[in-house]
């Protein structure tokens, strides 16, 4: 009975969350973390975690299975909210920004297992991604009366959608229900509809997962083709180690929730301290 | 001395919906639906006694198990059945339909006219309390099941194979276990304690029509998702704070019209506070 | 020209079959006495396509489940002819005054919303049968409370004496409710053609994915719950005006599960669909209520149980799948309608809407037992600890 009261104390809580004073810094780098963590009970999942990441940068996030890494994507796009630290993008303090404010702020990301709006076409998936964008601004009221503004924005919007579907070569595919594509460009779809919402940083969540050789060398690519064409600054998580190695530009080693190293992948995967994690004594 | 009163109808009515509530609950756990024909199980079983009681009361218990048991196999192994794998959203309807279908078939064979049976076992004095013995039966029989069926879950193969199938039920089908054989022995239990909850139901309000077990049936429902649907104890505790809510409806002439008004009430209040109800288990989507 | 045209007809097609079938029965209805049980018959298709509409928004393109949606209704039609009946009596006038209509349909429609936003902050902590159940409850709940008014306000269980037009004139009722018909298809198509309704349904496909593309969940969530009970609330203030006296009994669980059972045969995720099928379904409960008469009355709602099972096995048993694929509807007639299908020669606004289906499969609703509120804000150990410490 207490431990219900206390949930339900918890939960009431949780409907009304506290304030949060929400600074600005001076900072030169494009995402910077100040020892952020988080736990769940006494479990400390991620503890301590510094990153600085600069603009244009390709940034990789490594470490074994359950070492953390999607955590840190969950702390740094508002599913969970960090219990310790805090992190600036911009110099601007996001911490306790809900999922999707988080996102108009200027982080995007791509999920580990697919999430696609599945039963919607291609074109339609990233025309969400360009839903919130000042452009395409058109009230429900607008859209409901169908006044010429609605027909303005819905024919620029998915004019912009083909042009982005044009770059990662998923135009013919357009009118396709996402569920139907095949998983390489699904991943794409994924990507191409992050950077519809207009990030400043994409996180990607192991975009390489069950990709061939070959897939792999074509996403590195595209990866490399985005930071260019949208001067976008990227944060990977990725297992394969040569895909990282071959990509990123700088690294950070995650295991049991800390950093293990950290610098260009060369430098980083010779660690002693990684070696030990991944292959052991 | 009132407050003693309110307790003992508390429990017995909570027992009542406790006993509807774990066959809702067994049936959502294991074949995760929601069986909205559970509650015209009631009224078969209900009819049932009321047609064999003349004859023999506990005759007419033993027939009423026996046919709400053959009725909750027949509507699982033909109308259920051939959605297994079907989404949820179907067999709900599917299941509304077996209540209407139910509904109309009693109305068909019996008449619309409703029926009912006389009970009376005499009452206990305690000093100024007077205690219905019908209603101490309840609450016994009602707290054998709960005993019983808990050792059943936790101690017997069968009890375990179903647990093993609510948790996950593509693994329990590659550990051998017999799926379609533990989703028709939940319906058969849930039917039998559906048939026993329609005999006291029909004991206390001493008329059945053919919407007889529809209302009880619902409250069933909410107890089951306020104690956390898919869990055991969960129905039980469901189930006890309904009844105890009408028990103090009931006593307090202002409320008794709304009992039904606040007891939904409090099931929204519960479900917004505690989302998964009191004991029900968070499965919350991996991101 | 050509070509738009052609898109332009199928876009609107459902508005001229409407108006259509409006214009054929204004004039029948003009031309010949029409008979009390025809005019009611449309009265009720009219009642039935406003509310299968309006729960196709929440069920079939929002994807949560309401088992209330009559409790809108109810309230629409009590508070909608109350307000009616008190402007007639004190102003002493006609009840047929279509001012008072109006007036009574948009205070009718407020309510009805102010309800829908209420349920729908339920809607953005519970999902799938949680959520159900709670919708369920709160009709049970309209239901009671109407039901124990006094005389006085609301009829109490009598009912409530609500302002009807006169026999001859009902027949403007059901014009009224055509209209109320264009309109609400007006209001829902149109959003759900639009940036809002793309919205939704992606919030229906992957809550949380909508989430991270930076969808605000809460505003379109009680959106669309507004705007459903709205329109179920004006489907009440015409109900009301129909049927004197109204009880609070009509609209209980079994008139919700009525409507859902609408909108689920008619394929979720289709404005067509749910009109289609609610216009059948009324035509059908009310021949069979004329056929089954007398000692065969009990026969109709066995055979509509029967018809209803039927249905929803031969649509979604796994082992039929094969056979629904070879013979079907869709099929019959592509092979009448169009000979061959060129995949080259899909335009370019193939995907705006009904080239490319949005229905979802059933199982995409409901099928979730999981509950995504707004997790970690630190609060949720205890949680947490429930699934053995896994994060």
């Amino acid at each position: 009975m207490a431990k219900f009261i206390d949930s339900v104390k918890k939960r009431i809580k949780a409907m009304f969350p506290e304030k949060i004073q929400r600074k600005t810094i001076e900072s030169d780098y494009v995402l910077e973390t100040e020892s952020l963590g988080i736990s769940f009970g006494g479990l400390k999942a991620v503890q301590n975690v510094n990153l600085k990441i600069s603009k244009n940068q390709i940034y990789g996030l490594v470490g074994p299975n359950g070492a953390g890494k999607t955590t840190v994507f969950n702390l740094l796009t508002g599913v969970y909210q960090p219990t310790e630290g805090t992190f600036y993008l911009n110099g601007e303090e996001l911490r306790g920004l809900p999922q999707e404010e988080t996102n108009h702020k200027g982080i995007a990301r791509t999920f580990q297992n697919i999430r696609l709006f599945n039963n919607m076409s291609v074109v339609r998936n990233v025309m969400v991604g360009l839903h919130n964008q000042e452009e395409y601004k058109c009230s429900v009221l607008e859209s409901v009366l169908r006044l010429p503004r609605h027909f303005k924005v819905e024919k620029e919007m998915r004019e912009r959608a083909k042009e982005l579907l044009d770059i990662f070569g998923l135009l013919e595919e357009r009118n396709n229900l996402a569920c139907n594509l095949p998983y390489g460009k699904q991943r794409k779809l994924e990507i191409a509809r992050a950077l519809a919402t207009n990030p400043k940083l994409l996180l990607l969540d192991e975009p390489a997962a069950g990709m061939n050789p070959h897939e792999t060398e074509d996403l590195m690519n595209t990866i490399r083709l985005i930071r260019d064409k949208f001067d976008m600054t990227v944060l990977l998580i990725e297992h394969d180690l040569k895909f990282v190695s071959g990509l990123c530009d700088k690294i950070t080693v995650l295991n049991f929730g800390t950093v293990l190293a950290e610098g260009t992948a060369e430098e980083a995967l010779n660690d002693p301290e990684v070696v030990k994690a991944y292959i052991g004594n | 001395m009132e407050f003693i009163t309110m307790i003992i109808n508390g429990l017995s009515i909570g027992g009542t919906y406790a006993m509807i509530a774990l066959g809702y609950t067994m049936v959502y756990g294991i074949a995760k639906m929601l069986n909205f024909a559970h509650g015209d199980i009631i009224m078969v079983g209900g009819y049932t006694i009321v047609l064999f009681f003349p004859i023999s009361p506990i005759l007419g218990i033993i027939a009423s198990v026996i046919f709400c048991v053959t009725v909750g196999i027949v509507v699982e192994k033909t109308a259920y059945k051939p959605l297994r794998g079907a989404s949820p959203l179907a067999v709900l309807i599917t299941a509304i339909g077996v209540s209407k279908l139910l509904q109309s078939a009693a109305q068909i064979f019996i008449g619309s006219e409703s029926k009912g049976v006389t009970v009376n076992l005499g009452e206990i004095r305690m000093g100024e309390i007077k205690i219905n013995v019908l209603t101490l039966i309840t609450i016994a029989c009602s707290a054998a099941v709960m005993v019983a069926l808990t050792l059943f879950v936790k101690y017997t193969k069968t009890g375990r194979a179903m647990v093993a199938v609510s948790e996950d039920r593509g693994a329990a089908q590659l550990m051998g276990i017999n799926v379609n054989f533990i989703i028709m022995i939940t319906f058969i239990i849930g039917s039998a304690l559906a048939a026993v909850a329609g005999v006291f139901l029909v004991f206390k309000i001493q008329d059945v029509g053919t919407t007889f077990g529809a209302m009880p049936g619902i409250k069933a429902f909410a107890a089951a998702v306020i104690g956390g649907i898919g869990s055991i104890p969960g129905a039980m505790v469901g189930g006890l704070v309904l009844g105890f809510i009408e028990a103090v409806c009931g006593m307090v002439p202002a409320l008794s019209p709304y009992t039904d008004a606040i007891e939904f009430a409090i099931l929204i209040i519960v479900l917004l506070v505690k989302p998964t109800g009191f004991l029900g288990k968070k499965r919350r989507e991996k991101v | 020209m050509k070509k738009s045209f052609k898109s332009f007809a199928k876009h609107y097609m459902n508005y001229a079959v409407i108006a259509a079938v409006m214009l054929i029965f204004t004039i029948l209805a003009l031309a010949t006495p029409m008979k009390a049980s025809t005019s009611l018959l449309f009265q009720k298709i009219t009642v039935a396509v406003i509310m299968a509409v309006s729960l196709s928004l929440v069920v079939g393109f929002l994807g949560e489940l309401s088992l209330g949606h009559a409790g809108f209704m109810s309230i629409g039609a009590y508070l909608g002819g109350k307000i009616a009946l008190v402007i007639i009596e004190g102003g002493d006038l006609e009840a047929s005054n279509i001012l008072v209509f109006v007036l009574a349909l948009v205070i009718g429609a407020a309510c009805a919303a102010l309800c829908g936003f209420i349920v729908g902050f339920a809607a953005l902590r519970l999902r799938g049968d949680y959520l159900a159940i709670v919708t369920l409850a709160f009709g049970e709940i309209v239901r009671v409370i109407f039901t124990n008014t006094s005389s006085e306000s609301f009829g109490g269980a009598l009912g409530l004496k609500s302002p009807s037009f006169s026999m001859k004139k009902t027949y403007i009722l059901v014009i009224i409710g055509f209209v109320l018909i264009l309109f609400t298809l007006f209001v829902i198509q149109n959003l759900l053609r639009s940036k809002a309704g793309r919205a939704i349904t992606a919030i229906r496909d992957n809550e949380i994915a909508a989430k991270a593309t930076g969808i605000n969940v809460t505003k379109h969530k009680l959106m669309v719950f507004v705007i459903s009970a709205a329109f179920a609330g004006v489907a009440g203030v015409l109900f009301s005006y129909a049927n004197s006296p109204i009880k609070a009994d009509t609209f209980d669980f079994n008139y919700s599960i009525e409507i859902l059972v609408m909108v689920v045969l008619g394929g979720m995720g289709s404005i067509n669909g749910s009109i289609i099928s609610a216009t059948l379904i009324t035509i059908l409960n009310d021949k069979l209520t004329v056929y089954l008469s007398g000692d065969n009355a009990v026969f109709k709602d066995l055979f509509y149980a029967l018809i209803l099972i039927l249905i929803i096995i031969y649509n979604n048993a796994p082992a039929l799948k094969g056979f629904r694929e070879k013979y079907n509807l869709r099929n019959l007639v592509n092979k009448i309608i169009k000979p061959k299908h060129d995949p080259s020669a899909v335009r370019d606004d193939a995907a705006r809407w009904d080239v490319v289906p949005t229905k979802i499969e059933m199982n995409e609703v409901l099928s979730t037992d999981l509950v995504i509120d707004k997790v970690g804000r630190g609060d949720d150990s205890a949680d947490i600890r429930e699934r053995g410490g896994n994060k």
